[in-house]
């Protein structure tokens, strides 16, 4: 397992330089323009100007290359320094990923809007597991039971009614009729006391709410299946037959073996928690890293985008091979080498 | 405090108190703004965008402002200089400012004549990529005579010389600041860009680029009693709609910017009794503009180019077809379904400032389907299959694009069903407006490559002098592969009659002149079916009823007299 | 009802299987219909799938009200007889729009939930049964989860609206583009889960098994494997039907869809919104017919994976325990 664990890992490495010269060939060759939201008025030629100044005039590999030396020997490099608070080489003319839309390190940008991504998506992401893998699980038991069948609705509807339009809902409903929960989420606010903590989660009540009915639905209609799945194999009714009491049954025999999907669900949807969530963001005003990308991919923000993109693909190769090592300690069976 | 027992003593009490709290500085508490488009820097300098021109004008400040009338204000300057005041050359190549002695920066340093030299060779450092650099033509120096006199020396003579340092996207930035800021070094001051120090009542505690902006008012600002407010929190992001219902629902913001949004989802917010919508009109009109060459697909790289007039398009070309067009349209409709009070029908290019309004083109202000069929009749397009009109082969079809919004993607379909009235068949298309105000040269569906028989949006100018503007349908700015489909003029409309012209009022001085030949020109335009205008629309905001001082204002950034803002119960 | 429902297909299921080699096909296939005959919710959905297909179909012909036409004078209306769902703020038939948006969204949601489910268990059941596609795959996977889906919609639709619009007109051109766009967006997650379960069932007695009488790997594929990875690929196309109806709009709204003037359930939702508190009407009606139609297919869905799965009648169990 662990050879296989390093051997992936080493493998990682191609595989992303390869995922960032596609994304970065896509975006070249995507048709956006970062003078694009400018307002008319301002000319063609300034434009121009301005493109250059951007450093767009130059060709893809050297633009390619750049960001590689960028992103991955001098943002490290600075990262080291602002931790140890040395200094190494000339760090002043080092050449951080900026953004075009601010003209500032990208990284910096990322670093400010994590905190409430990782908040507002990663609580909800907690939120709809605890909710769904439960009612999966009791769902598949109890098949065909009121609580399935009221649960197949509600997670069923949940999923197909899109959340910039439960979010609207509910900012008519709390925000707008009864007046209770801020509709603007401030990213400027501390939590420094029992007040401010109550404050904040009423912030996040409503897009917490919004973004753990999605993910729900869909975690906990795969641990239906998987559960109902395990529950008609021959060793749980061996296991039944040996006398076994009902919840040895279930957590030891049913729940192991039915988390391979589950695994995998939840694994895939682990990164977004950092990508954020773009709509319920651009709703509640969030403005997380989903917004970041959302912003920068309107505004041909290449630099953002490409770097934003790439952290994505890093954690979501790094969390597939989370799954797959996870998926031969719930199933001893599965081996790779 | 003491409870008043009768109403007319808590409405007087509440009249006072406003007026105190309207003549102390910093006793309103915090002003709360909404701008769906959050500003991504404060240096509109590297930016140009509108969001990040009004965020900073709370900070930095030019040397005259435009009123909400149009009319031009001095405001760091201590009078507008005229011919009259010996402030223009009588020559007009050159023109000399005098600023205002009792302003300070932020940082307790004196403002001087330096910092707006710096300023302009700042921005016209050719390497800085500067958004303003087009108010800089025609500029030959800027020098600072003395501590507080600054001369602008021009290359041609100028019959409009404010250009530079006027208005909101002309700030005056602080040379100590940025000084080893310039040129290729500009974007990479990211803390000065975030932070500039200014002259404003606010000064930037916090910027959060895309998402949010703390202001703490500036205790050195020149009006002692000013600002009312001692905080601005700028929020940005969303969108318009729900800007809108934050501000006149929920009642969360004190204003809420630029709210396009369908009229009767405003009118019934505004019932809430929270907030009121305000409109002011500048420059900007809502058009079709007419591809007079012709796009069809299988002309292959030669498509909308012009080929020196050998291109001409199947049937846009004859301005009688366009004159059709624009008679079949209702704009009162349109003006009704997606603008309400902030639209107005125009027929126009140039709708405003009033002296350069035209009346000549007046005939498409009612819609009259009856003489559209019948100049297309008289022009020899029958109605075929369908009822769709052809003449030698060749059938009125058209596509029409534009950018995606959902009050542009209403007014095509309006359009598209009165067309159909005269027999004529409309393909509708909507592009994502990253890509389609964009300028890629590989891309095909940029508003520069045309690749359409009209399309939809709006476009003005700033300030209120239209010289540059009216200059941008000359022959020489067309678009085309030559120039990297840079040009204004997108139509591509080439008539040597409206050169001249545009020549002429380069060369004209005395606002009258000026006003006889802009209206020509864009009767010009008008007839000979370069564009359909449709709507002079204003620029929409929407503001808490306890705001006050507000002068809603689209010649300049509307926060521009923000020192005044106050609250009121 | 689950209990008496669930005791009569059990002695022909264990005979159909899954598929132990020998057991007979024409047989297999009738035990799973009759099962899925006799199950309440695959047949209530089924009734409901048809039911919402009919309507948009031939619903038309009994509301003859042309969708694209704007009556300005009869704008913002509520229910009446003329206009039974109302009308929008441009004086369009709302349920006339929601007939004509039916067709477009439940042929685009079934086609791209097809194309992606092909490609995802294409792709899931080769790397989880093949050790030496595994990698590749799975990193070929890794690569589409990690691109930025709207430049690729962008560039894809750059690359190819022209030509499809050209070769196959408008309508239809636009079709295709829109499946292809949201099926390649999307099958990445189903291949994922598939190769996770067939891993599982690769390392199961009965596969060693067949492996040890040296049946070939398709053989192996197509009766153990598949059909033991059945459920989890059922969830998925139930699912991917609402996110593909969903995708559209989003797709349409970027300017990357069909033109703003075809209706399709998701734009109708989609523009309604910000007319929630003025007009109701026009986001509760596509809203209901969104979750109608994904609440009928996933009730067939879970008739079909319970009529398919091999063991599912023998646990009824908890019934006996029921002390």
């Amino acid at each position: 397992m662990l050879r296989y664990a390093i051997r992936r890992l080493l493998f990682a490495i191609p595989t992303l330089l390869a995922i960032s010269f596609v994304v970065f060939a896509l975006l070249d060759l995507a048709p956006g323009d970062p003078t694009a939201q400018l307002p008319l008025t301002i000319p063609p030629e300034t434009r121009a100007l301005i493109r250059e100044s951007l450093g767009l005039g130059q060709p893809f590999p050297v633009r390619y290359v750049r960001w590689l030396e960028q992103f991955l020997a001098n943002e490290p490099l600075n990262l080291v320094e602002v931790l140890l608070g040395i200094e190494i080489g000339d760090s002043e003319g080092r050449l951080r990923v900026s953004s075009w839309a601010t003209r500032s390190p990208v990284v910096d940008l990322i670093a400010q809007r994590l905190p409430q991504t990782l908040t507002v998506v990663g609580v909800s992401y907690l939120v709809a597991i605890l909710i769904a893998v439960p009612v999966g699980v009791f769902s598949a038991y109890r098949q065909y039971s009121v609580f399935d069948q009221v649960g197949t609705l509600i997670t069923m509807i949940g999923f197909s009614v899109p959340t910039f339009f439960t979010g609207t809902v509910l900012i008519v409903i709390f925000s707008g009729v009864l007046g209770w929960l801020p509709s603007i989420y401030d990213t400027t606010h501390r939590v420094t006391d029992l007040a401010s903590l109550g404050y904040q989660l009423k912030q996040m009540a409503m897009p917490v709410m919004v973004l753990a009915l999605f993910s729900a639905a869909q975690i906990s209609r795969f641990t239906r299946s998987a559960v109902l799945d395990t529950l008609h194999q021959e060793y749980v009714r061996t296991a039944r037959a040996k006398g076994l009491a009902e919840p040895v049954v279930m957590l030891v025999h049913v729940l192991r073996n039915s988390m391979i999907p589950v695994v995998t669900v939840i694994a895939l949807g682990l990164p977004t928690t950092f990508a954020g969530a773009i709509i319920t963001e651009q709703i509640f005003r969030i403005n997380g890293v989903g917004a970041l990308l959302i912003g920068a991919i309107e505004g041909a923000d290449i630099p953002t985008v490409q770097t934003v993109t790439f952290i994505f693909a890093s954690l979501i190769v790094f969390f597939n091979l989370v799954a797959d090592l996870l998926y031969g300690i719930l199933d001893p069976r599965i081996r790779y080498d | 405090m003491i409870r008043l027992r009768t109403p007319i003593l808590t409405a007087l009490a509440v009249v006072t108190l406003a007026v105190a709290a309207a003549a102390e500085r910093g006793t309103d508490g915090e002003l709360r703004m909404l701008y769906w488009q959050a500003p991504s820097i404060l240096n509109p300098y590297l930016s140009g965008g509108t969001k990040d021109i009004h965020a900073a004008s709370l900070v930095i400040e030019p040397l005259a402002r435009y009123d909400e009338h149009g009319d031009m204000v001095a405001w760091l300057a201590a009078e507008i200089p005229t011919l009259d005041n010996g402030g223009v050359a009588s020559d007009l190549k050159s023109i000399t400012w005098k600023l205002r002695d009792d302003v300070v920066w932020a940082d307790g340093t004196p403002f001087t004549a330096e910092d707006v030299a710096f300023t302009a060779a700042y921005c016209m450092d050719p390497s800085g990529g500067c958004a303003s650099l087009a108010s800089f033509q025609g500029v030959g120096s800027v020098e600072a005579v003395d501590d507080h006199t600054v001369r602008i020396n021009f290359d041609v003579p100028m019959p409009f010389p404010y250009a530079p340092f006027v208005g909101s996207i002309l700030p005056i930035l602080q040379q100590r600041q940025f000084e080893d800021c310039m040129g290729a070094r500009a974007p990479e001051c990211t803390e000065e860009n975030f932070a500039p120090i200014g002259t404003g009542p606010f000064m930037v505690d916090d910027f959060r680029p895309n998402d949010v902006v703390r202001y703490v008012v500036n205790e050195r600002f020149r009006d002692p009693d000013k600002p009312a407010f001692s905080s601005v929190l700028l929020k940005g992001g969303g969108d318009a709609v729900s800007a809108a219902r934050a501000v006149l629902v929920t009642g969360e913001f004190d204003y809420g910017w630029n709210l396009q949004v369908e009229p009767e989802i405003l009118q019934e917010m505004e019932q809430a009794g929270k907030g009121e919508v305000v409109t002011a009109f500048g420059t900007l009109v809502e058009r079709l503009v007419i591809n007079k060459t012709n796009p069809d697909p299988k002309l292959g790289d030669t498509r909308s180019t012009f080929q020196d007039g050998g291109n001409p398009h199947p049937f846009l070309a004859d301005p009688a077809v366009v004159r059709a067009l624009s008679l079949a349209i209702d704009r009162d409709i349109l003006v009704e379904a997606g603008y309400g009070p902030a639209g107005q029908v125009t027929c126009n290019v140039l709708p405003a400032p009033a002296v350069y309004a035209s009346t000549a083109n007046d005939w498409c202000l009612t819609q009259d389907v009856e003489y559209a069929n019948r100049i297309l009749d008289e022009a020899g397009w029958e109605r075929g299959r369908r009822g769709i009109r052809a003449k030698d082969g060749v059938r009125l079809s058209i596509l029409y694009q534009t950018s995606t919004n959902s009050v542009r993607q209403g007014t095509q379909a309006l359009i598209k069903q009165m067309w159909g009235e005269i027999g004529v068949e409309t393909e509708l298309r909507n592009i994502n407006a990253s890509v389609f105000f964009g300028s890629d040269p590989a891309s095909p569906d940029t508003y520069q490559k045309f690749y359409a028989d009209i399309q939809m949006y709006t476009n003005n100018f700033d300030g209120t002098d239209p010289q540059a503007y009216m200059t941008g349908w000359i022959c020489d700015k067309i678009p085309g592969p030559a120039n990297q489909w840079n040009g204004s003029n997108i139509s591509r409309y080439c008539n040597p009659r409206y050169d001249e012209l545009a020549a002429e009022f380069a060369e004209t001085g005395g606002i009258e002149q000026r006003a006889a030949l802009a209206k020509r020109m864009n009767d010009l335009l008008v007839s000979d079916g370069a564009m359909i205008p449709l709507i002079h629309r204003g620029e929409v905001a929407a503001r808490a009823l306890t705001l006050g001082g507000m002068r809603h204002n689209a010649w300049d950034s509307t926060l521009w007299n923000v020192h005044e803002w106050h609250r009121i119960e | 009802m689950a209990a008496d429902q669930a005791a009569a297909p059990a002695a022909s299921a264990r005979a159909a299987g899954h598929g132990l080699p020998g057991a007979h096909p024409e047989r297999a296939k009738h035990a799973v219909w009759h099962r899925l005959r006799r199950h309440p919710g695959a047949i209530a959905g089924a009734a409901v799938f048809m039911a919402v297909a009919l309507a948009v179909l031939f619903g038309s012909f009994v509301h003859g009200v042309d969708p694209h036409y704007l009556d300005y004078r009869a704008k913002n209306q509520g229910m009446s007889l003329a206009h039974p769902l109302g009308t929008d703020n441009l004086g369009r038939d709302t349920f006339a729009r929601l007939l004509a948006g039916g067709r477009l969204s439940l042929a685009v949601g079934v086609a791209a939930m097809a194309l992606s489910l092909t490609v995802g268990t294409v792709v899931g059941v080769l790397s989880g049964f093949f050790r030496r596609l595994d990698g590749p795959l799975m990193r070929f996977t890794d690569l589409f989860l990690a691109l930025p889906v709207l430049p690729l919609l962008m560039v894809t639709t750059m690359l190819f609206r022209e030509p499809l619009r050209a070769a196959l007109g408008l309508e239809a051109g636009i079709f295709i583009l829109v499946v292809g766009v949201i099926g390649i967006t999307s099958w990445m997650q189903t291949a994922r889960i598939v190769r996770g379960q067939v891993l599982a069932i690769r390392a199961r007695e009965y596969v060693t098994a067949a492996r040890s009488i040296g049946a070939r790997p398709w053989r192996i594929i197509s009766r153990h494997v598949f059909p033991n990875a059945l459920s989890p690929i059922v969830v998925a196309a139930t699912l991917d039907i609402a996110a593909a109806i969903i995708t559209e709009s989003a797709l349409s709204f970027l300017g990357l869809g069909f033109p703003s003037d075809f209706p399709t359930w998701g734009r109708l939702l989609y523009d309604g919104v910000p007319f929630l508190t003025l007009t109701p009407d026009r986001v509760i009606w596509p809203g209901l017919a969104i979750s109608l139609t994904v609440l009928s297919v996933n009730f067939l869905g879970d008739g079909l994976r319970d009529a398919l799965d091999p063991h599912a009648t023998t646990h009824r169990a908890p019934v006996i325990r029921r002390k």
